[in-house]
């Protein structure tokens, strides 16, 4: 790929590269971003171990049974999938260069993310005044901790989607907005794989004890 | 309105006067102490005005050679206030005999051991390997700088915002008393409702944010920007122990953050994850606390592996015997550390099953570290030996850690753990190790790679002292205490009712004194070595005739590294070049790419600090508008794009050409 | 695998959209994969051990439709450490939540009270 300065006969060995191509700014941020989410599936694997332990501590309150509304985990469920549909044609949208469709599908995602938060606020300031707070058992305890863990993940995820749809506005498609757009994407669908943990192994099995 | 009650709880949360220790004589005298020694050193930086060079050059550099120095700095401020606990408890066993109560009570000795934990591990031995591989990693690897170089500043200022806590902690309030694990129910509000847990807490949950990213960035600076030609198994041992450690930083480190978050919960909120009612249950603290634990104390020994592997090869003038080996002997630990958790818990009660599992995974586990001793032993065989400093340090590892791990073998039985968990046979084990492993490593990479940091050696004679008393100390501190262990003696005790115990503890005391004189002669032998530093002057950038890329470079190194991008073709790739006749370039440099300084690190770092001290106060207007100020200015960091400069090439040129004038000096010499 | 600065220009942002064909069949999938295990709860066709297995199944399977068709994971990404840090967090989370379940139980069974006790005054 190089060559040596001056010196060096042809066939001997080459100890530097002269003609040299910097690493492109930015090159390890996927690697890097991706290994960040794999530490943050472990703090959920550790939430998801708490509430596996703890999970069935009812202390003679409320169990799953009482307190679960499928349905509206269902509507949850489904908007946040759909929040993942509509995040993938942001990205087409940003491959084929067509910044205002994807503004749009961004801007859709966040709608869905919002109404995912909206509708698990409502369930919690339910749960609550029905007296089934953090602090009534251990059973609670680990799900208003795991769920909410989770939608706090989805609440920085949206100021992210906010910020990110100003620094595009403002600076373009830019190569750094794209490697953000994909890291947000990569955040984006791990929360919806942590979010199929959680309805499988809190909401369904839940109901099933 | 508010009265005036209402009011100053709403500013001052639970901070009250009574809050500052001022009937604690000793704790007065530490502060006195330390705010003239503030005081001078502020004084002395303002009047050398000094503020702007410290600004610009160290505090807000993004390169990883300043980083790795100022972890390093860190890391032995801390080992004064660390070991100064070392000593109070020492001297307190030595003499609480008799009906004697010592000179500290149980609130002030609680404290002490419970601090010299947390800072030995958290903001000693955890900044020094840090820095370390900071600052050898990306050299090792032919590389400019680590892959996020500014993600690098700020990791360093978040475990500096978790020391000032916990140094904060000594003045304004006070520490844990729970041991440096915090083990619930103690910990729990109940038992615990003064600030001294949430500072245990903050400290720790900021300062491992700082790791947590530390480990991505050295990650990806291992696997994306190693020089070309040098694959994965042309990496330097201390490169491959470097990666090990930081997949075992990212692997574990989110278990503290989440059980920490837990039990802060249980504090600040009310929930039931550790209470004893309610459905809770401490012993999955201990569990999840352990399956962080474990691996914790190999991120430890592996960097220490990896420098005993570059120095036992230099210094015998031989190349690393089994090579291949050791790098599968490190990944088999890095793999194994997580499925041995439980030998810290074998008496909470999990039954025969679970412990026999685990004990013989706690034994197996001995077997590579056992291959990697016997693969040193055999570097050195027919090598020609230089007992320079880093060797000396080797071989005095090489005795002491083997000595540790038998320890820990015999640990691993269950029912020999029965007897000695939490007795003073385990505080020896583990200090045998991470003393003679840890540390004496970290020494012997101080002494090996001072002189590509700074330019100049160190003092041989100063450094001879500190070992001697280091390793004497050592083991009249520490030896008694496996005799002591073994009659049955519990760790963390204040006074004792059976005099004919006294005897060790006195021998112990000795042995901490030799320690501090190690400890002391350390301290001067920096010093002489400034003084002196045109006699030990490194003029080649390889003053050991050394075999990794580090070499290559003068010393200190520029800031760009390489002028050029080395290509690597063999193992030992400085050794390979110096054996085929590299000529180095004098000529055709260009303008290299450097990222840039900022103090977004810094800022984002003291934000951490306020919002961590609001929250343990109770001040919860500082902790909220802290936090909205962290996302701010966070955010606000990201609408900078313009994070890098160039170097022009004719700065490269007269760098480079200042290189070639002290080496052609230094060859006439 | 050396790091070759000049491959890696390629490994840019728009390799990670996939496309619309790929998007829409990972989300109809998923929706047959979410809606039948909600099915089967809410309406307790099966038997209690029939269904658990079905969901935590069709679950498993979900996860690895959402990291093929919405993750793009594949073993040639970042040379294959995407692939392999993936793998090892999977070891990492099965070893601590199987780790755990085991441990707790077992000391559950032989440390905690008989009797579960509510609450405290």
């Amino acid at each position: 790929m190089t060559v040596a300065m001056g010196s060096m006969k042809a066939g001997e060995p080459v100890f530097y590269v002269v003609d040299e191509h910097e690493h492109p700014e930015g090159s390890s941020t996927m690697l890097g971003f991706w290994i960040y989410l794999m530490s943050d599936c472990l703090i959920f694997a550790i939430l998801f171990a708490v509430y596996g332990v703890l999970g069935a501590k009812y202390a003679a309150g409320p169990a799953p049974k009482d307190l679960f509304d499928l349905s509206l985990v269902a509507v949850n469920t489904s908007f946040l999938l759909l929040s993942s549909l509509t995040y993938g044609f942001a990205m087409l949208s940003m491959q084929q260069n067509r910044v205002g469709a994807m503004q749009a599908w961004l801007a859709v995602t966040g709608l869905f993310g919002l109404a995912f938060l909206g509708i698990e606020l409502t369930e919690f300031a339910h749960m609550i005044h029905e007296g089934a707070t953090p602090q009534r058992s251990a059973f609670l305890s680990s799900f208003f901790t795991l769920v909410g863990t989770h939608g706090l993940h989805v609440t920085f995820g949206l100021i992210w989607l906010v910020t990110l749809m100003v620094q595009v506005k403002t600076y373009g498609l830019i190569e750094a907005n794209r490697r953000r757009l994909v890291c947000l994407s990569m955040f984006w669908h791990f929360l919806d794989v942590i979010w199929i943990g959680v309805f499988t192994f809190v909401y369904l099995m839940g109901m099933l004890r | 309105m508010f009265d005036t009650a209402d009011l100053t709880k709403l500013i001052f949360g639970r901070l009250t006067l009574e809050s500052l220790p001022l009937h604690e004589p000793i704790i007065v005298g530490t502060f006195a102490m330390v705010a003239l020694g503030g005081l001078a050193l502020f004084g002395a930086i303002t009047y050398f005005r000094l503020w702007g060079y410290l600004w610009r050059e160290w505090f807000t550099t993004v390169d990883h050679k300043r980083i790795g120095i100022m972890y390093m700095v860190l890391g032995i401020v801390m080992l004064l206030r660390g070991f100064a606990d070392a000593l109070m408890m020492r001297l307190q066993q030595a003499i609480a005999f008799n009906g004697s109560e010592g000179y500290l009570n149980s609130h002030h000795y609680d404290q002490v051991f419970t601090a010299h934990g947390v800072i030995m591990i958290f903001f000693v031995a955890m900044p020094l390997v840090t820095g370390l591989m900071n600052y050898v990693v990306p050299l090792q690897i032919g590389a400019r700088d680590v892959s996020f170089p500014f993600l690098n500043n700020f990791s360093f200022w978040m475990t500096t915002a978790g020391a000032v806590l916990v140094m904060c902690s000594l003045f304004v309030g006070e520490f844990a008393r729970t041991g440096w694990l915090a083990y619930p129910p103690l910990s729990n509000l109940s038992y615990s409702p003064d600030v001294g847990v949430d500072y245990y807490i903050w400290a720790l949950q900021v300062a491992g944010v700082g790791t947590l990213l530390s480990g991505v960035n050295l990650i990806c600076t291992i696997v994306k920007m190693r020089a070309p030609g040098m694959t994965m198994m042309k990496m330097p041992v201390f490169t491959w122990t470097s990666l090990c450690t930081n997949v075992l930083i990212v692997a574990s480190f989110p278990v503290l953050t989440a059980v920490l978050a837990l039990l802060s919960l249980d504090r600040y909120v009310g929930t039931n994850f550790f209470t004893n009612d309610f459905g809770g249950d401490p012993m999955m603290y201990v569990n999840l606390i352990w399956i962080w634990g474990h691996p914790e104390v190999y991120i430890l020994i592996l960097p220490a592996f990896g420098i005993f592997s570059e120095v036992t090869s230099t210094f015998s003038g031989k190349r690393l015997f089994g090579y291949t080996s050791m790098v599968y002997a490190t990944v088999v630990i890095t793999i194994l550390s997580y499925l041995v958790w439980l030998h810290h818990f074998f008496t909470m009660g999990s039954g025969a099953s679970v412990n026999s599992f685990f004990g013989i995974t706690t034994m197996i586990i001995s077997i590579p570290t056992g291959a990697k001793m016997f693969n040193w032993l055999f570097t050195m065989y027919r090598g020609r030996i230089r007992f320079e400093l880093p060797m000396m340090w080797t071989v005095a590892f090489m005795l002491t850690f083997v000595i540790g791990g038998m320890t820990g073998v015999l640990l691993a039985v269950p029912p020999a753990d029965f007897v000695l968990h939490n007795s003073l046979f385990l505080v020896a084990h583990f200090h045998n190790v991470i003393i003679g492993g840890v540390l004496f490593g970290l020494f012997a990479g101080i002494a090996y790679w001072f002189p590509k940091a700074f330019g100049f050696k160190l003092d041989v004679f100063w450094g001879k002292m500190s070992f001697w008393f280091w390793t004497v100390g050592f083991y009249f501190a520490f030896m008694p205490l496996y005799v002591l262990g073994l009659m049955g003696v519990t760790r963390r005790l204040r006074t004792f009712d059976d005099p004919s115990l006294q005897i060790w503890f006195v021998i112990a005391g000795i042995g901490a004194f030799l320690i501090l004189l190690g400890i002391a002669s350390f301290l001067i032998q920096i010093a002489v070595s400034i003084l002196r530093r045109e006699q030990l002057a490194d003029v080649s950038g390889d003053p050991w005739d050394a075999r990794t890329l580090e070499w290559a470079t003068s010393s200190p190194p520029p800031a760009y590294n390489f002028a050029f991008t080395p290509v690597v073709h063999d193992n030992d790739a400085w050794w390979d070049m110096k054996r085929r006749g590299y000529v180095r370039p004098l000529a055709g440099f260009k303008a290299i790419h450097m990222p840039s300084n900022t103090g977004t690190g810094v800022i984002l770092a003291g934000l951490s600090t306020t919002m961590a001290f609001g929250l343990i106060w109770y001040m919860w207007w500082m902790a909220a508008g802290s936090f909205v100020a962290l996302l701010a200015v966070a955010i606000g960091h990201t609408f900078n794009y313009h994070r890098s400069f160039h170097i022009p090439a004719d700065e490269v040129v007269s760098v480079e050409r200042a290189r070639t004038e002290l080496l052609a000096a230094g060859a006439k010499s | 695998m050396s790091s070759d600065a000049h491959a890696h220009a390629h490994d840019s942002a728009d390799a990670h959209a996939g496309t619309r064909q790929g998007q829409l069949i990972g989300f109809g999938a998923s929706v047959v994969l979410t809606a039948i295990p909600f099915l089967l709860v809410m309406h307790g066709t099966l038997d209690k051990q029939a269904t658990a297995l079905i969901i935590m199944a069709f679950a498993a399977v979900q996860v690895v439709v959402h990291m093929i068709f919405f993750l793009h994971m594949n073993t040639k990404a970042e040379g294959g450490w995407t692939m392999m840090a993936l793998i090892f967090t999977i070891i990492m989370v099965v070893i601590a939540l199987s780790g755990s379940l085991w441990v707790m139980h077992h000391l559950t069974t032989n440390m905690m009270p008989v009797h579960e006790m509510g609450q405290t005054p």
